[in-house]
């Protein structure tokens, strides 16, 4: 019965990714990758990769579809003109020979890895109660591999120095995004008022408990950010232009927290983010509380876009 | 008493399903938006309730079910708002099957 389960979710899976692919129209293959990416939170769910199915449902399927979604919208104007440009048959080829050499050679590497794989699992295991941190994940991302995580952190800030470098001159510093005008005694601002207070529990919580249960700052920070895109969003608040400094000062503070740790551990563990025995938690906590409002503003300004306007 | 247990589990996740599949059925069956819409809010609403009453004997702590009864309304909220902004979207935009 359950395998059953599992099989449907696979072919399920398999359909959506190629239907999103085949899609002609934008907007449908962008809301056949949100349900992918949804279907595909289950399938971690399914492999008790709890920690792994927040993250993809939060940033594969509903940052990611949220920014794909802005994407389409941009592009309805000029679809119709590029659906009839159409490649010609030796393009079209080549790009199906390419992509087709792609996943043949992904699938030759999966499969000749060796059985069993080879792993520092049971080593990370046996080390996780020196750093005292209940749940495996952020041991392994914050101790172990404690540089991933920082390099992570900085990809989103170059990720959205790139978003911003998108902007016209004459707007640079201003406000990302259009202002949005909602009703203000309509739906989406009635929801922009209610859901908040509610998202922003349930984010410091999945935040705290990424300690011992699934969660973290990464999944908890992406619901902070959307619930202040709603805000945005509903007209009940605007963006802050970007020039502010408490936001620039924001949006570096967790990665130079991270960065400042790392070298006190250089002076007194002996490592580039080595923690000193017994101020492995602490620190750990100090970092997941300085990234997460980073993380959280990050993800809101990237979804929120180049700046486009100065006062008005 | 878990034998009563599992009789409630069985028959209320039943009928969150068959409102599942009612929803769908009118979700590809029914002509317009707005009627579409009527279909998938039930289906939503009273599908997820019946699910999460089901579960709930499963839950195996008061903490865990409060959970699962506030998924439930935080999904009767945020369906019946974006159904309203989709309805209100079409109404707008004229009739478009």
């Amino acid at each position: 019965m359950i395998g059953m389960v599992d099989t449907g979710l696979a072919l399920l899976i398999l359909g959506l990714a190629v239907w999103a692919i085949a899609a002609r129209d934008t907007f449908a293959a962008v809301v056949g990758f949100v349900a992918y990416g949804l279907l595909l939170t289950l399938i971690w769910v399914r492999l008790h990769a709890v920690d792994v199915a927040l993250t993809e449902g939060a940033i594969g399927g509903g940052l990611t579809g949220a920014l794909l979604i802005g994407a389409a919208a941009r592009l309805r104007a000029t679809e119709a003109a590029a659906l009839s440009e159409r490649p010609g048959v030796a393009l079209r080829t080549l790009a199906a020979v390419l992509s087709a050499g792609v996943t043949a050679a992904l699938a030759v590497c999966v499969l000749a890895l060796p059985v069993p794989a080879p792993t520092l699992a049971h080593e990370a295991a046996a080390h996780v109660a020196a750093t005292g941190v209940g749940n495996p994940i952020p041991a392994v991302l914050l101790a172990f591999r404690a540089m991933d995580t920082l390099l992570e952190a900085i990809v989103l800030l170059f990720a959205l120095v790139g978003v911003w470098s998108l902007a016209p001159d004459r707007a640079w510093g201003g406000r990302p995004g259009p202002r949005h005008h909602a009703d203000p005694n309509g739906m989406l601002a009635y929801i922009a008022r209610v859901l908040p207070p509610i998202g922003i529990i349930v984010g410091a919580y999945i935040f705290w408990v990424g300690a011992d249960y699934p969660g973290g700052k990464f999944q908890g920070a992406t619901i902070l950010a959307a619930m202040w895109l709603l805000v945005m969003m509903s007209g009940l608040s605007d963006a802050p232009p970007i020039r502010k400094t408490w936001l620039r000062v924001g949006l570096v503070a967790g990665p130079l927290v991270f960065i400042a740790i790392g070298f006190v551990g250089a002076a007194a563990a002996g490592a580039f983010l080595a923690y000193p025995e017994g101020y492995a938690k602490p620190l750990i906590i100090v970092i997941e509380f300085a990234l997460m409002p980073s993380l959280a503003l990050t993800l809101g300004l990237l979804l929120a876009g180049a700046p486009q306007r100065l006062e008005e | 008493m878990s034998a009563i247990a599992d009789l409630w589990t069985i028959l209320a996740v039943s009928a969150g399903a068959f409102f599942f599949f009612a929803g769908t059925v009118g979700l590809l069956r029914f002509p317009d938006t707005f009627t579409r819409l009527h279909a998938l809010t039930k289906a939503d609403n009273l599908g997820v309730g019946l699910v999460v009453l089901g579960l709930l004997p499963r839950s195996g702590g008061v903490l865990a079910g409060l959970k699962l009864v506030s998924i439930w309304l935080l999904v009767l909220l945020s369906g019946s708002a974006v159904s309203q902004l989709i309805a209100r979207c079409a109404r707008e935009r004229g009739p478009r099957a």
